[in-house]
């Protein structure tokens, strides 16, 4: 029996367990509304949810061996993935917890309305700004250090390979993985938050510009930004690039710097777009009117009048942005262009350690380096979404 | 300068024969019109920001070792000799009737080695153009219903656990970087699992079967990608309309949650949703490039990233404007599209 009838067959038990359960509950609970009034296709749901749990216990309690002593890399991995997601909602929730009942009282009202993914957003973005504050401090070894063995294996395991001292073991040319995570999160976000403040500046100021100045540098702006806008921006990004790399050594300033440039430029397109809207809906305020009648010049306009009314889109934006940001840079220097070793950046990792995914089969420990890397920029840009779509969701006050 | 530009469209198209025609079509003509602006300007743009390389084409092409007379024959062989006007003019015409110039790469073989023929860039790109593309009409085939048909069941059941798992899971591998969806995908259906191959090697001559299985996991990760954005959004649609009286009415009327969705808010939440396909089209363009590096994929992607690599400026350029031309055209589709599905917009006041 192929696959494909494997399914169907499937289909049809679940959708007749789906029948039983709801005339089970409507007999049980004497026609209760709510298996009275219960669509097949709910019920059908329901006990689909139910077998997949079953389903999940089952398989996380599997021998992570087999008995032929052949290791069982899926299970493996799907236990380190239930744990870890079981441990992240435990510290959101205690996070949650520990946010109200300590702090002001404004930071305890927002803790109690807020959702179990927005705490685990604030608490990923919390660790993340520390790791990369004090990387040098927590760092077992220099980012550059090449030590003397290569290609130590992770999971401190002399037997099969590993060294205690190097928990997640030592690439190609005998770095730390470990210290090279974790000046990655120095120097991969923090080159990404420089970008994203520099887009943020260019754009903005000069979107604020465009609306309270309007007329023809309005039309010039906006209609340079459509022009750019026009070109996808990794595409854009990695043109300019290739021109970067030729012009870099000529000049002698680093790639990096080149890169921080051309993504903020980028970038900042968009957050023009979104600050001339907002602002254009200001502008056009009473007491913006009132504010220019008193004679009060440009400075005072965009930073005392405009600024403070358009900080709640802005700063949604920002997160946003960010994670745009970070993504483009972790894909460029996926794609070999952009951060430049010898920094160490989650993108390059990911690219140079991806061969050992090939190997998992035999020891799932050894795929875990580059999923790591990978691993550590979803969770960052995961983190501020649901940070961002909290805030979104507040702000607009959509309850449904 | 756009808006004048649709100024002086406008007058001419209500001045013109065209006026009979109705608005709807003029609005039409007026964006096709505009689109095609934005592309000769964004020519321009891409054309000039090429030319800003430090020395020219000819050393670059040569090397540091190159005689001068070698540097001179190359220069008037590439037209450098012409003035910065003149040659945007030749490349312009050029790449209209599909002649996208020779590689660095292949001038430099042939220089070194001798007259042997050359393959021109158009040669080179055409069949990855071709894999590209079959690459996105696969990803669009599975991702499309799949998205819809998800929308209009987490717009069915707000607010309930199904919606919001899905809620967290779409977040999730919107916010992923498209190599980590991938290195999981390959390491689940492709290293523990061998169901389908990691490596997509893909030739000409190969059967549909044999492709697709091959296609099935780069398309894969492009549909976890754009999957989620259109799912939201088809729920965002929805939801927006459930509020209105009419819908009101029709669940008054006692007409069950589904039909009320599907038949009755569904038609009119069909140009937000098809707003955002095709945008999510105009994505997978620019996804595509990491996912076929990933998969070595030979699409137009991996072509890009390899010329860019290796500063292979003529292929650079030519992809970048066929990336350019297929995101503009993408946009320009879903802003027709919106305005023939949208009464309010079909009969401005």
């Amino acid at each position: 029996m192929s696959w494909w009838m494997w399914i169907i067959v499937a289909v049809g038990v679940i959708a007749g367990l789906a029948w039983v359960f709801r005339f089970a509950g409507q007999q049980a609970t004497g026609n209760k509304p709510l298996f009275r009034d219960m669509p097949f296709g709910v019920a059908f749901g329901y006990v689909l949810g139910a077998l997949l749990l079953v389903f999940a216990i089952w398989f996380y309690f599997q021998p992570l061996v087999t008995e032929a002593g052949v290791p069982r890399a899926s299970v493996t991995f799907f236990r380190w993935a239930v744990q870890g997601f079981i441990l992240f909602a435990i510290a959101a929730f205690l996070f949650r917890l520990l946010g109200r009942y300590v702090g002001t009282g404004a930071t305890r009202k927002l803790f109690r309305s807020m959702p179990l993914t927005a705490a685990f957003g604030i608490l990923v973005i919390l660790i993340y700004a520390f790791v990369a504050i004090f990387a040098g401090v927590i760092a077992p070894f220099g980012q550059e250090e090449v030590l003397a063995n290569a290609n130590i294996v992770p999971g401190g395991d002399p037997m099969v390979g590993g060294n205690p001292e190097y928990p997640l073991g030592t690439d190609q040319i005998g770095r730390d993985i470990l210290s090279r995570l974790i000046y990655g999160a120095q120097n991969t976000v923090g080159i990404a938050f420089a970008t994203t403040v520099l887009a943020f500046f260019i754009g903005g100021s000069l979107g604020f510009l465009a609306s309270t100045l309007g007329g023809w540098l309005d039309q010039l702006l906006s209609r340079s930004v459509d022009v750019l806008m026009a070109i996808p921006a990794l595409i854009f990004a990695l043109l300019l690039m290739t021109i970067a790399s030729v012009w870099a050594p000529t000049l002698g300033i680093p790639l990096t710097v080149f890169m921080v440039l051309i993504i903020a430029v980028i970038d900042s397109t968009r957050v023009f777009r979104l600050a001339r809207a907002v602002a254009m809906n200001i502008v056009v305020m009473d007491y913006i009117e009132a504010a220019k009648l008193r004679g009060e010049g440009l400075t005072y306009l965009v930073f005392r009048e405009i600024l403070p009314n358009a900080t709640a889109p802005l700063l949604a934006e920002f997160g946003l942005r960010f994670c745009f940001v970070f993504l483009t840079i972790a894909s460029l220097s996926f794609l070999g262009v952009g951060i430049q070793p010898p920094l160490a950046d989650w993108g390059t990792m990911v690219k140079d350690l991806s061969q050992f995914i090939n190997f998992a089969g035999f020891a799932p420990q050894v795929a875990t380096a580059p999923l790591l890397a990978a691993g550590a920029i979803a969770l960052l840009t995961v983190g501020v979404n649901f940070v961002v779509d909290w805030m979104l969701q507040k702000t607009s006050g959509l309850k449904e | 300068m756009c808006v004048s530009l649709v100024n002086v469209i406008n007058a001419a198209t209500a001045q013109g024969g065209l006026h009979g025609l109705g608005s709807v079509l003029r609005i039409v003509i007026q964006r096709l019109l505009l689109g095609l602006l934005t592309l000769l300007v964004v020519s321009i743009v891409i054309f000039t920001a090429v030319n800003m390389l430090p020395g020219d084409f000819a050393q670059a092409v040569l090397g540091q070792g190159a005689t001068p007379e070698a540097i001179e024959s190359i220069r008037r062989d590439l037209g450098l000799d012409q003035p910065f006007v003149a040659r945007y003019f030749t490349w312009l015409a050029g790449m209209l009737q599909g002649d996208l110039g020779t590689s660095f790469a292949q001038l430099n073989f042939q220089s070194n080695m001798g007259g042997t023929q050359l393959k021109g860039v158009a040669e080179q790109i055409a069949p990855r153009f071709f894999n590209t593309m079959f690459l996105a009409a696969v990803t669009a085939a599975i991702a499309v219903p799949v998205a819809v048909s998800l929308g209009i069941l987490a717009a069915l059941y707000r607010n309930s656990v199904f919606d919001r798992a899905a809620n967290i899971f779409t977040l999730t591998s919107i916010s992923s970087p498209e190599f980590f969806l991938a290195y999981i995908l390959i390491l689940f259906l492709a290293v523990l699992n061998p169901i389908f191959p990691s490596l997509s090697n893909i030739f000409e001559g190969m059967g549909f079967g044999e492709r697709l299985v091959k296609t099935m996991l780069p398309a894969l990760t492009l549909t976890l990608v754009v999957t989620a954005h259109m799912m939201r959004m088809t729920r965002a649609a929805i939801i927006n309309l459930l509020a209105s009286p009419y819908i009101e009415m029709a669940r008054l009327k006692g007409l069950s949650p589904m039909r009320v969705i599907v038949v009755h808010a569904l038609p009119n939440a069909l140009a937000p949703i098809i707003n955002v396909i095709a945008l999510n089209l105009a994505y997978l363009i620019t996804g595509v490039v990491v996912v076929e590096v990933v998969f070595v994929y030979p699409g137009i992607g991996q072509l890009f990233v390899d010329s860019v690599k290796i500063r292979d400026i003529p292929i650079v350029q030519a992809c970048c404007l066929i990336f350019a031309g297929a995101y503009i055209l993408l946009n320009l589709t879903a802003d027709i599209l919106s305005i023939l599905s949208n009464p309010r917009l079909r009969h401005p006041k």
